[in-house]
């Protein structure tokens, strides 16, 4: 009987657990088209360019970027600034210099400031620290498909408020599509044309979204072009080797295995 | 070293004899290297070598490491994500290492499973199987002590979880818990003891994996067909062995390269696909992740500590009879504990006098459902503590002892097996026969094109 019973209670999981990953609201996350996606997709320097732009004019107000050194603004197969450029962008920021004991204008050598002012998250690893793609139930298939979906997630957060709002214990929260729990205590951060970008790319809430997550991947995993090369490399010098070390296996054993027949 | 049969060491240059008769070093490298091994040994024989490059891959990259990270709770996380943009190649080290421990898991299952299926622990190789499971256990507590180190949410929490197991021991628990975390709660005395023993264990693995080598080099290596080789003459026993150089070392080497040719892809394209993404977060007392799930290669032992609830009678009377000093918790540690032990003692309770599974009729099946039950535990592992997986759990780790303590006893006595080869040369033969007429038959095939 317990048997009968657990075999029901199988069968209506699988069906319901369906259900209720629809029903439950929240974490919906749009598969986006990225340029580093796949093993030989790379960053799209202009993209990544006009992400910190709006990183710059919108997020940078509440969260900081504190792991990622501004020098590295100047990495050739990241956004690819002159150090003149990195140096300009960088007196954008005032940082507490212990030594002088007093703010200065920040230098490359310095990381993006910490913002802990407004409690928000720091979002220098937040495009590997969320995971926008999981299942079918725990089997990892999605995530080997689309990839673990950060840069996916971040862009369906900053595009899924629905305008609706609540009250509860005197903070705001707001209803949006991707966020896990369905309510988000961050206001919508960007509406659409809120930066205009300098090579006059479309600045409408999905180009600014996709953007400013691409720049965000990068922020996060900044030597990812430099880690598919050497999985690349990696791969073809194995199977190179493998080839070689399978033939050389066959002829060393051929002897041995003629042997043992004609015995 | 083996006793079976074979040429031994002999010095034949002056330098050599001088050596010799000082340290036979130059013998003991070559009768380990020359070992007679038997002929037809199957693909399932190559997880040794892997086993053995991924200890060495982890010590070098995790020396590396250790020369740029900082065990301090302040730090340890900065310190890892200055390894990642910093350090010239850190990021492939850090992934190589953290990605090694995966590479590492898969090839120790595949060996025991391999060991289970083929009957290597049966005597005389009891000394061996259990020298390999206490490489395993170490193995589980460096690699738990690892995932420490990043100090992210999943380290902190997991640290938490884990180390609270230690508590639920009656009486002693308690300072055992405390002794380990080096205080009341995970902080950075439990990181500093973490590192250090992360540091310590791999050199621990190592002499034990020396000791498990000697061991199976005096008995000789198992083979599919669980038949010993013959030792009554060289002649006899040359029929059924070849040297391990290089025969057996070229052939692991081949299986090796495709081996780390999947895992640098893994590495490479997608480096975070068998973590947990919480770990990207620092570690934060004040917040409890929503789920708190272990790397995948605890997902087995873990499904089996939760699976025994106050819920389920056996731990209810367990509780009854000893006063209640053997609760839930208890329980399900002694079980995730016991589910290895009984792992461990599986050469006192197989009771079949046939090795290997490959003539065992009956125990093939069982084996099966072994290795679907082991997978099946895997997964519930990773579900939330909740129906069905709770029930679904419950069965899994039943079967998982029902194996051990009932099914391995019990065929001994029940099964009849098949007939086995008489030696491992005609067991060879064979396998190379039916390899000859399989290609005969295929390039002698007629033309199959029927006139239309």
């Amino acid at each position: 009987m317990k048997f009968v019973k657990t075999v029901v209670i199988v069968l209506s999981a699988c069906l319901v657990s369906s259900f209720s990953f629809a029903a439950g609201g929240g974490g919906y996350v749009k598969d986006f088209d990225f340029s580093f996606e796949g093993p030989f997709g790379a960053y799209d320097q202009t993209q990544l360019q006009r992400g910190l732009k709006v990183y710059t004019e919108v997020c940078s107000s509440c969260h900081g970027l504190k792991y990622v050194p501004l020098r590295t603004l100047a990495d050739k197969d990241g956004l690819g600034y002159s150090d003149d450029q990195v140096r300009a962008y960088a007196e954008y920021y005032e940082i507490f210099d212990p030594e002088l004991d007093d703010y200065r204008a920040a230098v490359p050598a310095d990381h993006f400031p910490a913002v802990v002012d407004a409690g928000a998250p720091d979002l220098s690893l937040m495009a590997k620290a969320r995971a926008g793609f999981h299942g079918p139930y725990g089997t990892g298939i999605s995530q080997l498909v689309n990839g673990m979906g950060g840069p996916e997630y971040i862009a369906s957060l900053l595009t899924g408020y629905t305008g609706e709002e609540k009250e509860e214990y005197g903070s705001i929260f707001y209803e949006n599509t991707a966020y896990p729990g369905k309510w988000i205590a961050m206001a919508p951060p960007l509406y659409g044309e809120d930066v205009d970008y300098d090579d006059g790319h479309a600045n409408d809430i999905y180009s600014e979204a996709q953007d400013v997550a691409a720049f965000l991947m990068w922020a996060a995993e900044p030597k990812m072009m430099a880690r598919k090369h050497s999985g690349f490399v990696g791969v073809l010098f194995l199977v190179l080797l493998s080839v070689l070390l399978y033939f050389s296996n066959k002829r060393l054993w051929a002897p041995i295995k003629k042997e043992s027949i004609s015995s | 070293m083996s006793g079976i049969p074979h040429d031994h060491y002999e010095p034949k240059t002056k330098g050599e004899k001088w050596l010799n008769s000082r340290l036979p070093i130059v013998g003991l490298l070559y009768d380990t290297i020359m070992i007679p091994t038997p002929k037809n040994l199957n693909w399932m024989w190559i997880w040794g070598i892997v086993l053995t490059f991924c200890l060495a891959l982890q010590i070098i990259t995790g020396i590396v490491l250790a020369m740029h990270y900082t065990p301090h709770v302040d730090m340890a996380f900065a310190s890892v994500e200055h390894i990642m943009r910093n350090v010239n190649g850190g990021h492939m080290i850090r992934y190589l290492h953290s990605n090694g421990a995966s590479l590492f898991f898969i090839a120790v299952y595949a060996h025991i499973f391999r060991g289970l299926y083929y009957g290597s622990y049966k005597a005389p190789r009891e000394i061996t199987w259990i020298i390999g499971m206490l490489i395993y256990l170490l193995m589980m507590g460096t690699a738990f002590m690892g995932y420490v180190l990043p100090w992210g949410q999943m380290s902190f929490w997991g640290a938490t979880v884990i180390t609270g197991l230690f508590g639920a021991i009656p009486f002693i628990g308690e300072p055992i818990q405390t002794l380990l975390l080096g205080g009341p709660a995970v902080d950075n005395a439990t990181l500093n003891r973490f590192f250090s023993l992360h540091y310590l264990f791999p050199f621990m693995i190592a002499g034990l994996v020396i000791v498990h080598i000697w061991a199976f080099h005096t008995t000789g290596n198992n083979n599919p067909t669980g038949v010993e080789v013959r030792r009554t003459s060289k002649a006899e026993a040359e029929k059924d062995t070849v040297s391990f150089w290089p025969y057996f070392v070229i052939k692991d080497l081949f299986a090796l390269a495709v081996l780390l040719a999947v895992f640098f892809a893994i590495v490479g394209f997608m480096p975070n696909y068998l973590g947990h993404p919480d770990n990207y977060i620092e570690a934060n007392p004040l917040a409890t992740p929503a789920h708190i799930v272990p790397e995948w290669y605890f997902l087995p032992f873990y499904a089996i500590l939760r699976a025994f609830t106050a819920e389920v009678w056996v731990v209810q009377f367990a509780s009854f009879v000893t006063g209640g000093i053997i609760d839930a918790k208890f329980f399900g540690v002694l079980a995730m504990f016991g589910a290895i032990i009984v792992m461990a003692l599986a050469p006192w309770l197989d009771t079949s006098s046939v090795r290997s599974a490959r003539y065992r009729p009956m125990l093939k099946w069982w084996f099966g459902i072994l290795v679907l039950d082991f997978f099946a535990l895997m997964w519930l592992g990773a579900m939330p503590a909740e129906e069905p997986y709770a029930t679904l759990s419950l069965i899994a780790s039943a079967y998982w002892f029902g194996y051990f303590l009932v099914i391995l006893p019990l065929l001994g006595i029940i099964e009849k097996p098949d007939s086995q080869p008489t030696s491992i040369e005609e067991d060879f033969k064979k396998k190379q026969l039916k390899k000859a007429h399989k290609a005969d038959d295929y390039f002698s095939k007629p033309e199959a094109t029927p006139a239309e």
